[in-house]
């Protein structure tokens, strides 16, 4: 049977998070009553002359440098031609030869903690266009133009990926750099980030790429992973039964899971390039890169490794706690407070991740801070409370019961008793308690005594009310168990 | 290469022009004396010369990230011929 290749290359559209639009002075706040935030520049109307926006420039330009691309001196606009009501100008104002971002690569994690290098072909700045709405206007379309003219970035990727996981990878990676950045909010829900994937397969060895379909609306991780897993069959059936795959555009529809042929008409394709008069070239000086260079950030790929090497996390651990930015921050604030690495990455993916997950809460919104989470987890460090008890303290602190970790260890009473003398009472009392289980345990087998302990641990621990520390009571009932024998 | 009467149409169709048979032949004329003008330019040397993307020797300013714009919904959509909602409303485009 012939063995297939899989061959990816994404196309990811980034709205930029500019207050204001590309070429206008309009708004790019989300969600704003229909046609409030189009004005005279992004509706096309006759006389006016578009004005670039700085910070679109300046972010493009550190997504350039956080991918190590080149960022070419000149840069130019051109006009992309074709008609559609929500393009009011007739023309998508877009780069196509001169873009503001060369080439350049992105390292992606994959499932199995490595890594691998994706290059990026070039990235180019343009505007978006409006919204058609097809519900029912007696027949008609409404169009809303608040959308038009807010900034997006076109990263287009090599066809380096060779299967779903991988580009899904890739475009986690997309989305967790420009979030890093903040160069971009990152929803997808909302279409900050919207990809098309062109996908094509080849019998395994070939060197020359097979056809591509172009698959357009794919919107969410999960669904790049499904849209492109639905379009590699297809291809390979259709080969496979004598067909031909054509170049043309498809639709991923996430309800049905299939891709759809849009079945555009041929001419739709030729937008007549040509550099747009309205706009001179984009001149960057050297001095105006290095100074965004040195404000970069830390970035994930470099936070990662910093995670694995200075602080010792396993390359899973680094991973997740690096993915986002917040995430990294909030994480990196408990590692300062309490001074454990680990703890905190324990606690942080456990106990808290756990909590928000179950509230559908982002880091962001929880209701623990890390400066509260890193003082719980130092009072777990330093015995003043048992992990047990620690969690009942981050569950106090969740329902906003307490200021601090030290407030609701106080008045819980939770504090762990490392006092011999009061364990020992407890551990004669339940001993005397318990005169069958003693028994047992001194007629035990030596090497089953072990497991036997553990019901005297449970009863002290449960005299104490889980104050007790385990370890101390462990050790002493073990001490005085034995004396009996 | 020389014009012919189909390229004209699948320009004008593509720029949504209404052109008459009449005005088409013309077209044919005027755009290949045009083009006969291109290849003379085709025909010289531009070895190391650099690509112009705009007549004007001058490079794009910038304007600073800030809303200077209020909604004129009202009177942007006063010219429009239908409105619904906000909505301007124009021919469907899906079937």
């Amino acid at each position: 049977m012939m063995q297939w290749e899989t061959v990816i290359g994404l196309e990811v559209h980034v709205q930029l998070a500019t207050r204001s639009k590309i070429f206008s002075g309009a708004s790019t706040a989300f969600g704003a009553e229909p046609n409030t935030q189009a004005c005279a520049v992004d509706l096309g109307l006759p006389g006016v002359l578009p004005v670039l926006n700085e910070a679109a420039v300046s972010m493009a330009v550190q997504f350039g440098l956080a991918v190590h691309a080149q960022i070419p001196e000149v840069s130019v606009f051109d006009r992309k031609n074709y008609f559609y009501p929500d393009l009011p100008k007739g023309y998508q104002t877009s780069q196509m030869y001169h873009p503001i971002v060369g080439p350049g690569e992105v390292e992606v994690s994959l499932e199995d903690g490595s890594t691998k290098p994706i290059r990026i072909h070039h990235a180019h700045l343009e505007e978006d266009a409006g919204k058609s709405l097809h519900e029912d206007f007696h027949g008609m379309t409404g169009i809303d133009l608040n959308r038009a003219g807010t900034p997006l970035l076109e990263i287009v990727s090599e066809p380096d990926m060779r299967n779903a996981k991988e580009a899904a990878a890739f475009l986690k990676a997309i989305h967790s750099i420009v979030t890093y950045l903040g160069i971009s909010n990152g929803n997808m829900a909302e279409g900050s980030m919207r990809c098309d994937v062109n996908v094509s397969v080849r019998p395994q060895g070939q060197a020359s790429l097979g056809t591509r379909a172009e698959v357009k609306n794919v919107n969410s991780f999960r669904f790049v992973e499904r849209a492109i897993a639905f379009e590699v069959e297809r291809q390979i059936e259709l080969i496979e039964d004598g067909g031909k795959v054509i170049q043309e555009t498809r639709l991923y529809d996430p309800e049905r899971d299939e891709t759809r042929s849009m079945r555009t008409k041929e001419e739709a394709n030729d937008y007549r390039y040509f550099p747009c008069p309205d706009l001179l070239p984009v001149v960057l000086d050297q001095a105006y890169v290095e100074h965004l260079r040195g404000q970069l950030p830390e970035l994930p790929a470099a936070k990662r490794e910093r995670f694995e090497r200075e602080l010792g996390l396993s390359a899973y651990d680094a991973g997740v706690l690096s993915a986002s930015r917040d995430m990294a921050e909030y994480f990196e604030e408990v590692k300062t407070v309490c001074g454990d690495a680990k703890q905190a990455a324990n606690w942080v993916q456990g106990e808290l991740s756990g909590a928000l997950n179950r509230e559908n809460l982002v880091i962001t919104q929880s209701p623990v801070s890390a400066r509260q989470l890193g003082e719980l987890v130092s009072r777990v460090m330093d015995d003043t409370i048992s992990g047990k008890a620690a969690k009942q303290v981050f569950q106090a602190l969740w329902n906003g019961q307490g200021h601090s970790a030290d407030d609701v260890i106080e008045a819980q009473g939770l504090k762990q008793v490392t006092d011999s003398g009061a364990i020992e009472a407890m551990i004669d009392q339940v001993i005397a308690d318990s005169p069958a289980q003693v028994a047992q345990y001194c007629d035990a087998e030596p090497e089953k005594r072990g497991k036997m302990i553990g019901y005297f641990v449970g009863q002290v621990m449960k005299a104490s009310r889980g104050t007790a520390n385990p370890q101390q009571v462990n050790g002493l009932l073990k001490e005085k168990l034995d004396a009996l024998l | 290469m020389a014009l012919e009467d189909s390229h004209v149409r699948r320009a004008a169709h593509l720029a949504r022009l209404a052109v008459s048979d009449d005005q088409a032949r013309g077209f044919v004329d005027d755009l290949n004396r045009i083009l006969e003008m291109v290849d003379q330019l085709q025909g010289l040397d531009t070895e190391g010369v650099v690509p112009l993307a705009h007549p004007l020797d001058a490079t794009q300013r910038l304007r600073a990230d800030e809303v200077t714009e209020s909604s004129q919904r009202d009177t942007f959509q006063y010219s429009a011929p239908a409105v619904e909602n906000g909505l301007y409303l124009v021919p469907r485009v899906v079937e």
